[in-house]
């Protein structure tokens, strides 16, 4: 147990310290260690946690709670939560002063341009990946082409997608 | 133009006294919970609109720096807010706040679901909804990519990382460093030449 909370710490961690572009963008990297590489859970338990944290309030970082929570029950949940916040914060805790004596510095504007661009690619794999471990079919498909289309034209609450996406599937629709 | 206003904005706006760590946990909790996909807006309401903790400037350089540096930037962000305060205990109570309910109230969905996940009805429930998610993915993917400058330049390093990604299954932590670099690059080497023209530019205009 104790080595299993190791690993799941040390793979996290080292995770949170490439995860430009927020949790999100972290997706596809999670599902290659915690599905194909660790074998800690099937593709679809995968695609059905990250439903629920969607589902649920908080930020959207808490997807790895539930990670963990699958892996090694409330130790791996609480684990895994802070392998995600606490690398991250510490550094930030050091840094946040000095912040304000980089904000005009070239490298610093050269790296959040670099960022953009990948961060839009890990974000259309999370995409993808989540969409082909859920296992849809041609309708779950059109329901994610038509959620993608709405998104990018109206700007309803998230929530409302949600919402009709567990409507779609309880009445059998997808 | 000499001085930006902003700095001194940003100097003027903590004049009601900072919050307490009681008050500061509390109220991370509030938005904590009561955010649902995305957090981030709350956040700011809460600081510079509702308690007025800080200014509108100087919310967006902490977010700048948060969204920035790797990680979850509400977590980020609380660390900067808690730590303004109330240095690392501050940073401690405010990240504390922010993920302890909506944590609980995962592992109470965790539970239900390691109750009830087998049914087939919770199953196509969410099913929908990792088929509605997925869009919100890809639409922000898309949102993103619109912001994104030139282009022509930077997207095709988008596809790329897709492609490692989806079809090659590479990890990403080198990926990443070694995309970034070449990015980075670009951009670092567009801006010096932008720069150098301008001021070619400038000197012939003088």
């Amino acid at each position: 147990m104790i080595a299993l909370l190791a690993d799941l710490f040390l793979q996290f961690s080292v995770l949170t310290v490439v995860a430009f572009g927020g949790i999100t963008a972290m997706l596809p990297e999670l599902h290659r260690l915690v599905v194909e590489q660790r074998q800690w859970m099937d593709a679809t338990t995968f695609a059905h946690l990250f439903a629920i944290a969607q589902a649920a309030p908080g930020p959207n970082l808490l997807v790895v709670s539930l990670i963990g929570w699958k892996v090694a029950g409330i130790p791996g949940a609480i684990v895994a939560t802070l392998a995600i916040s606490l690398p991250m914060s510490l550094v930030i805790f050091f840094l946040y002063r000095h912040w304000e004596r980089f904000r005009d510095a070239p490298w610093r504007a050269a790296i959040q341009t670099g960022v953009a661009p990948l961060a839009v690619g890990l974000v259309c794999a999370s995409g993808w990946l989540i969409g082909a471990s859920a296992g849809l079919g041609v309708r779950g498909v059109l329901l994610t082409l038509i959620c993608t289309a709405l998104m990018l034209v109206r700007s309803w609450h998230p929530l409302w997608y949600i919402g009709a996406g567990a409507a779609a599937g309880a009445f059998g629709l997808v | 133009m000499s001085r930006p206003p902003v700095v001194a904005d940003s100097r003027t706006a903590p004049h009601i006294a900072p919050p307490s760590l009681g008050e500061l946990f509390r109220a991370c909790s509030r938005v904590g919970l009561s955010g649902f996909g995305g957090v981030l807006p709350l956040l700011r309401h809460l600081l510079v609109d509702e308690r007025r903790l800080m200014s509108g400037a100087d919310f967006n350089a902490l977010l700048g720096l948060c969204q920035f540096l790797p990680g979850s930037n509400v977590v980020n962000l609380a660390v900067c807010v808690g730590a303004r305060f109330h240095g690392a205990r501050g940073a401690i109570v405010a990240t504390a706040g922010l993920l302890l309910g909506p944590f609980l109230v995962m592992m109470a969905l965790a539970t239900a679901y390691g109750l009830w996940g087998q049914l087939a009805i919770v199953q196509d429930m969410l099913r929908g909804i990792a088929a509605a998610g997925a869009g919100l993915l890809f639409a922000t993917a898309l949102k993103m990519a619109r912001n994104v400058p030139e282009r022509w330049i930077y997207l095709p390093f988008s596809a790329l990382i897709l492609v490692a990604l989806v079809v090659l299954r590479l990890p990403l932590p080198p990926l990443m460093l070694a995309l970034l670099g070449i990015t980075g690059l670009i951009a670092y080497r567009r801006a010096r030449n932008a720069a150098a023209i301008a001021t070619s530019a400038g000197e012939e205009r003088a």
